[in-house]
């Protein structure tokens, strides 16, 4: 099975360039300034500052985005307790007839959103095209079919709404995070008052725009803008009947800490440092593409990404080398460009994050590849990178990059995988490669993940749970287990 | 019978849910403008333009010589790389093509079943060659390859590239009838390590003819064997390719596996006797910038 590579390396330096092929961006409209979402309307802060919102590729500013304060996060709470009478004792069917038309107006306007998500965010079209939007108009059909079936998920139970959710989501996946937090929560009855995060506020405000559209009663959805400290202010407020946070496990430590004691409840969607696990009888081209796909996709912002990579030893030479050879064909570039692959890094703070990461992995002294290629002048983008020979004790692989940065490990026996690919603080998701279904059951029973992937990574569907173990938090999203952190189950 | 040079049994195994996917991404490329064009003419120009009709004619077979030579009056456009004919056609088109550089294939082996025995298919081979062939297209036992006797395939493909002495081999797996990528891939193996020059997905007479997840594996399997020893061998998928959109997809897929070495006549050619006409009108519509009726286009 040992391939022994020789010094035989493919050309990837082309005579046939593609010309650009950008998205065009003529059909959409951005506003050059956003309120708050409040109560059905669009209400300036209170304190009337603004913050801009940058795009990241450009580093030009988009549009200026309110700052919602204490004051304007309890009006927000205060227009979301007033609905949630109506709203909770409206029957099920009727508002799963609301969220149907969300869903069907996100559809209809899925390329305005899919370009302001590039633009805004960083990530390549193709993702947010193909990916972002589909997945969150998805999950907008999966739980309207919900609402009016909640007798039939939890039988013999009855069930009630919770009252006030206050739901704070990253910058990774801005529509569709909204998507995940608010579809179960409104289903159930609940009202919302959401905060995205302060780089990627705009297709969440565009959302507002389209719940107005979809004459979604008033205050049932409230979208409030800004950074650390508004969404502190969610936290506490005492009205407020549940948190549902997705970010890092710093901040989410904090919200826990600060909800002890109440009875708010929580789901926390934390980091994570997924193992993607590659075994000798595996399909190698296809575990190799399932690996570029695993850290790679959406810059590897993603907190399920496959950030440490276990090779089989006997397979290491074949599988690093053609890991190399296939990122000299990622197209890193315009987020825009229907043909890049990895788009710009979502901020100048994530960025200089990834960086110093990549400074204390040439301090170690670690073997490192990147793609030939130049990167954009301008704009905030990163090569992708592999570090090779890594160790379990290494900063590298202990902690989460949250960027297109993947550490190669070896291994000799299945045992001695399932304890280094445990031996992290984390337990998101993880992936199995090998052509052996015994194996693959066998890890997937084994390993602390939430979601273990077998010879694929990054599905998502409506229908599946996420969420994860140890400190990549609690509670699930996503299938019938996301109705359940919503509900009160009598 | 020969022992194997490498052990069948552990040719790398292929998923093919994966597989399927990756191809699929190559078609959300978008090629436009210059890079089309730049593409279209490399893929015209990568043409075996066929016909194998058992109604086929020496007046016909003429006549797609000069098209292959001339495929459209006032476009500045490349030859066609080759014309694949029957051995019987293959005197008829030396005569046609003198003095061009359009190479003529020929296929062999009781051509596209391969049902008969070493002697006729040598025969077959040392006719098309005696006639002029430059390629010889042969087609593989598939019914031996799927009774396991994997040496008397590898033998068979040996025996065939001797007789064809100078002439190129491309050797046809019939993808169609291997029933699984596994296969796909050892019979790439075996054909590869027996010393085909190209391998070739199809024969045009069975469906599935060449896909694009097939064709994937089969670079990925040429990529292998060059990684290991450093030989080039080329690609031909053939049949079922009739428009550019479909043939650019297949370059992108060429460019992103094998790289530049690859994106020329000598390593990769497209099996298809409709693509050429379907070039010429893209080709005519970025010049004129509407498309032409295909009065205007030459059908051979």
């Amino acid at each position: 099975m040992a391939t022994k590579q020789n010094s035989y390396s493919l050309n990837f330096d082309t005579d046939w360039n593609y010309a650009p092929a950008p998205e065009s961006s003529g059909h959409i409209s951005i506003k050059d300034k956003y309120d708050l979402f409040i109560g059905g309307k669009f209400v300036k802060p209170k304190s009337g500052k603004y913050f801009d919102s940058i795009n990241p590729a450009t580093e030009e500013v988009i549009a200026k985005v309110a700052e919602a304060e204490e004051k304007d996060v309890d009006t927000a709470v205060k227009a979301a307790r007033k609905a949630f009478g109506p709203w909770s004792k409206l029957s099920g069917k009727e508002r799963g007839k609301y969220i149907f038309r969300i869903a069907r107006l996100i559809q209809e306007r899925a390329r305005e959103f899919a370009v302001i998500e590039s633009i805004d965010g960083g990530k390549p079209i193709k993702e947010s095209r193909d990916i972002d939007i589909p997945l969150a108009a998805a999950h907008f059909f999966y739980y309207a079919g919900w609402a009016d079936k909640l007798e039939y998920a939890f039988p013999n139970r009855s069930v009630e709404p919770l009252g006030v959710a206050g739901q704070i989501i990253p910058w990774n996946f801005p529509l569709l995070m909204a998507a995940w937090k608010i579809a179960p929560a409104i289903a159930c009855g609940n009202t919302v008052v959401l905060k995205p995060a302060e780089t990627t506020s705009l297709t969440a405000l565009k959302l507002a725009e389209l719940i107005s559209d979809a004459g979604l009663p008033e205050g049932v959805v409230n979208i409030v803008t800004g950074a650390g400290k508004t969404g502190a202010a969610i936290v506490n407020h005492k009205d407020i009947n549940k948190i549902a946070f997705t970010g890092s496990t710093e901040v989410g430590k904090i919200i826990q800490r600060a909800i002890s004691g109440t009875d708010k409840k929580a789901t926390l969607e934390l980091g994570g440092k997924a193992a993607n696990i590659i075994f000798e009888d595996a399909a190698i081209d296809q575990a190799v593409e399932g690996v570029i796909n695993g850290i790679f996709f959406n810059q590897g912002h993603v907190c399920c990404a496959g950030s440490r990579l276990f090779v089989q030893e006997s397979i290491k030479e074949e599988v690093e080398s053609k890991l190399k050879m296939r990122l000299e064909t990622l197209r890193v570039g315009d987020p825009l460009d229907k043909n890049t692959d990895v788009g710009a890094i979502n901020s100048q703070d994530q960025l200089k994050t990834i960086q110093a990461y990549l400074e204390a992995g040439k301090k170690e002294g670690l073997e490192s590849f990147q793609p030939s290629y130049k990167l954009p002048k301008k704009g905030f983008f990163c090569k992708p990178t592999l570090f090779f020979n890594v160790a379990q004790s290494s900063k590298l692989a202990q902690e989460e990059i949250f960027g297109p940065v993947l550490t190669i490990q070896t291994f000799r026996t299945v045992d001695e995988v399932i304890e280094k690919a445990n031996n992290t603080p984390y337990g998101l998701s993880a992936g199995v490669w090998t052509d052996k279904g015994s194996k693959a059951f066998n890890m997937s029973s084994q390993l602390k993940a939430g979601v273990v992937w077998a010879n694929t990574y990054n599905k998502f569907d409506p229908a599946s749970p996420f969420g994860g173990y140890k400190e990549s938090g609690f509670g699930r999203e996503g299938g019938m287990h996301g109705l359940a952190v919503y509900l009160k189950i009598n | 019978m020969s022992e194997l040079p490498f052990n069948i049994k552990s040719t790398p195994v292929i998923d093919q849910v994966g597989l399927v996917e990756r191809a699929q991404k190559f078609k959300t490329r978008s090629i436009k403008k210059e890079a089309k064009v730049q593409g279209l003419k490399m893929a015209l120009n990568m043409i075996d333009l066929t016909t194998l009709e058992g109604r086929d004619t020496e007046g016909k077979v003429k006549q797609m010589c000069y098209k292959a030579m001339h495929p459209h009056e006032g476009l500045d456009i490349p030859t066609v790389a080759a014309v694949c004919v029957y051995p019987n056609m293959v005197g008829v088109a030396r005569q046609a093509l003198k003095g061009s550089k359009v190479k003529i294939a020929s296929v062999a082996t009781a051509f596209p079943s391969g049902m008969s025995n070493l002697a006729v298919k040598l025969e077959d081979t040392k006719m098309a060659v005696d006639s002029g062939a430059d390629e010889i297209d042969m087609v593989i036992s598939r019914g031996k390859f799927h009774q396991g006797e994997y040496s008397y395939v590898f033998d068979e493909i040996a025996t065939i590239k001797e007789a064809c002495g100078k002439a190129r081999l491309k050797v046809i797996l019939e993808t169609g009838e291997l029933g699984t990528a596994d296969n796909v891939r050892k019979a790439s193996d075996i054909a590869i390590y027996a010393g085909a020059d190209f391998i070739k997905t199809s024969t045009g007479k069975i469906s599935p003819a060449a896909t694009m997840p097939v064709t994937l594996l089969m670079l990925e399997a040429i990529k292998d064997y060059y990684l290991k020893s450093g030989k080039m061998i080329g690609m031909k998928p053939a049949g079922g390719i009739s428009d550019s959109k479909t043939a650019l997809h297949y370059l992108v897929m060429l460019q992103e596996t094998l790289g530049n070495d690859w994106m020329t006549n000598q390593w990769f050619r497209f099996g298809a006797s409709r693509l050429a006409n379907d070039i010429i009108l893209q080709l005519l519509k970025q010049e004129k910038g509407t498309y032409q009726s295909m009065d205007y286009i030459s059908k051979d």
